[in-house]
């Protein structure tokens, strides 16, 4: 218990220096957004008016204090360009971002761990070095790479899915699901080679050690030994990995989603960087980090169940 | 080296080697020019006059993918030689002196870790816009913190060795100690950290240029190329094809030396 409560005071506290950075970076930027909102339409009275109203006049520190009162209750202001607030802006995004995380993570997890156990049990047989050397092709083929080579094979010559008819989640959830697997498909395959690959070497030097031998010896079956023992421990590494790889999913979707036009996260915020929207790219990554140190906070403490004798 | 790392580290020698001949290649000249359109090879197919055929302005691929190799290998070095010439000094300092200062530069490090290259480099570019040179900053600052975190570790490490204790006897001062002492031993750590480098540095520059973040055109990058290829992707397939597979060869090389170099 003592374990988790520091697990999440650090976390917190991550948190509270992710925002004050990228708070005080973006007062920092050149250029004044009230300016920029009004365009040739600015007078002296008109931007001060504006000025006044966007909270610019008054100190950065008071802004901050605002702000993050603002944030604690959920408002993370408006946006510049859709006047509209942030909240109600990136809701449905980000719905669809992490639906499109989840899937490729449970797609890389569904296909990894079987193919890293088959991998550690026929090492060093021809199958083996054939799977890894496609391992390691597929590892390095980006993923907007194999997103277009997706809707190449799948998409225009067997005409599975339709490249660019995106339906959004809450008209039909399940079409929305298909449509959205091969994106989750392209963001997973670079990260499914990685964990089939971790998982094979960490099993076949679990299982050299010499408890197994002692296992085997007590006249265990092979099987038994492997799944109870070897398994076990061989997994701790690769869940800590995929903790970590959940943070370059959300990455990769942000990519991947400008290769099927899914309008998530990412569509969002590249236009709100083009179009220097400030309020939405400050939440966007405040959001994000905040996903990236759950899913962190997550991983330790599992990392802690597994393996009571870790204190990360 | 056992059979299997020795094939794997041939390889990606190999590939790098490829790689940068097609650098070169592109600096010195390219078969046709990368810039002319010629309406009468719009979309032309793979032929001896055109390798990889031709994009939707009628410009050679071939000749594009190799300004696009040079252009990505020249941002990824200046963006390795950003990350890894910073992290080692931050690195140093931070984990020789320690105190108040280590704890407070590794939270922020760490906060900075946890966060992909590319969200890192898109945040930067949202606060000083998009370009090549944005780019190389952007890029470059958000591969700091992982050379600090290597380098941190390692100077951790020597930092309480014998041999470093024996030198403060003789008086040497803390900066003769880092200097002389303490980073030419980082040198194998340092390698491979920078051909990896390499390897995220050549994706994340694709990926930041495929959403258009980059190289301005009409310069050819080529993560650029595949984002405008894909438009045309019913009519002629192959124009995405050939640039994602120069950035895969790319990264293939990258990632096999650095699994091999220096382990």
């Amino acid at each position: 218990m003592k374990y988790v409560l520091k697990k999440v005071t650090t976390m917190l506290i991550t948190l509270f220096v992710v925002s004050v950075l990228v708070f005080f970076s973006f007062s920092l930027i050149p250029g004044n957004p009230a300016l920029s909102k009004l365009g040739t339409e600015a007078t002296p009275e008109r931007l001060a008016a504006l000025e006044h109203e966007m909270g610019l006049d008054k100190p950065v520190v008071e802004r901050f204090g605002e702000w993050f009162v603002g944030v604690l209750k959920g408002d993370f202001g408006r946006s510049y360009s859709y006047n509209q607030s942030v909240t109600s802006l990136l809701k449905e995004k980000i719905a669809t971002t992490l639906i499109l995380s989840v899937m490729a993570i449970v797609i890389c997890v569904v296909i990894s761990l079987p193919l890293g156990i088959f991998m550690a049990r026929k090492s060093d047989s021809k199958l083996d070095i054939a799977l890894s050397a496609v391992n390691q092709i597929i590892m390095s083929i980006p993923s907007f790479f194999s997103g277009i080579i997706l809707t190449l094979i799948f998409g225009i010559t067997l005409k599975l899915f339709t490249p660019g008819a995106y339906v959004p989640y809450h008209s039909d959830f399940l079409k929305c699901i298909g449509y959205m697997f091969f994106p989750a498909l392209a963001i997973a395959l670079p990260k499914i080679s990685m964990v089939s690959k971790l998982l094979k070497d960490t099993v076949i030097k679990e299982a050299g050690k010499e408890y197994v031998r002692t296992a085997y010896s007590r006249g265990n079956a092979t099987k038994a030994v492997f799944y109870r023992h070897v398994l076990g421990n061989a997994l701790i590494p690769v869940i800590t990995f995929l903790g970590m790889t959940f943070a370059d999913i959300i990455a990769g979707s942000i990519i991947v989603e400008q290769v099927f036009s899914v309008p998530g996260l990412g569509r969002i915020l590249l236009t709100s960087i083009s179009g220097r929207d400030y309020p939405v790219i400050e939440a966007i990554i405040r959001l994000l980090a905040f996903f990236v140190v759950l899913s962190n906070l997550i991983v330790d403490l599992l990392y802690h169940k597994f393996d009571p004798r870790i204190h990360v | 080296m056992e059979r299997s790392k020795k094939v794997k580290f041939i390889t990606g020698l190999v590939i790098t080697a490829v790689v940068l001949i097609m650098a070169v290649w592109g600096m010195i000249k390219t078969p046709y020019d990368p810039y002319t359109m010629d309406t009468s090879a719009k979309f032309a197919g793979v032929s001896f006059r055109h390798v990889f055929g031709c994009d939707q302005f009628g410009r050679d691929i071939f000749s594009r993918v190799l300004v696009g190799v040079r252009e990505t290998m020249f941002i990824s070095a200046c963006v390795v030689f950003i990350g890894a010439f910073l992290g080692t000094v931050i690195g140093t300092v931070t984990g020789y002196f320690g105190g108040w200062l280590d704890e407070f530069l590794m939270r922020i490090n760490d906060a900075l870790l946890a966060f992909p290259s590319v969200l890192l480099a898109l945040v930067v570019i949202g606060l000083f816009g998009s370009g090549k040179y944005q780019l190389i900053v952007a890029l470059g600052i958000a591969f700091i913190p992982s050379f600090a975190r290597i380098v941190r570790g390692e100077v951790l490490k020597i930092r309480n060795l014998d041999y470093i204790n024996a030198v403060k006897l003789y008086g040497a001062s803390n900066f003769r100690i880092l200097v002389v002492h303490i980073l030419p031993n980082l040198k194998t750590v340092l390698l491979s950290s920078i051909i990896i480098g390499f390897n995220n540095a050549v994706l994340a520059e694709a990926g930041m240029s495929y959403l258009g973040m980059g190289v301005a055109p009409p310069n050819p990058s080529l993560g650029r190329m595949l984002s405008e290829a894909q438009t045309y992707i019913f009519s002629s397939p192959l124009a995405a094809v050939f640039p994602g597979i120069v950035i895969a060869f790319m990264i293939l090389g990258f990632s096999l030396l650095g699994d091999t170099v220096g382990k």
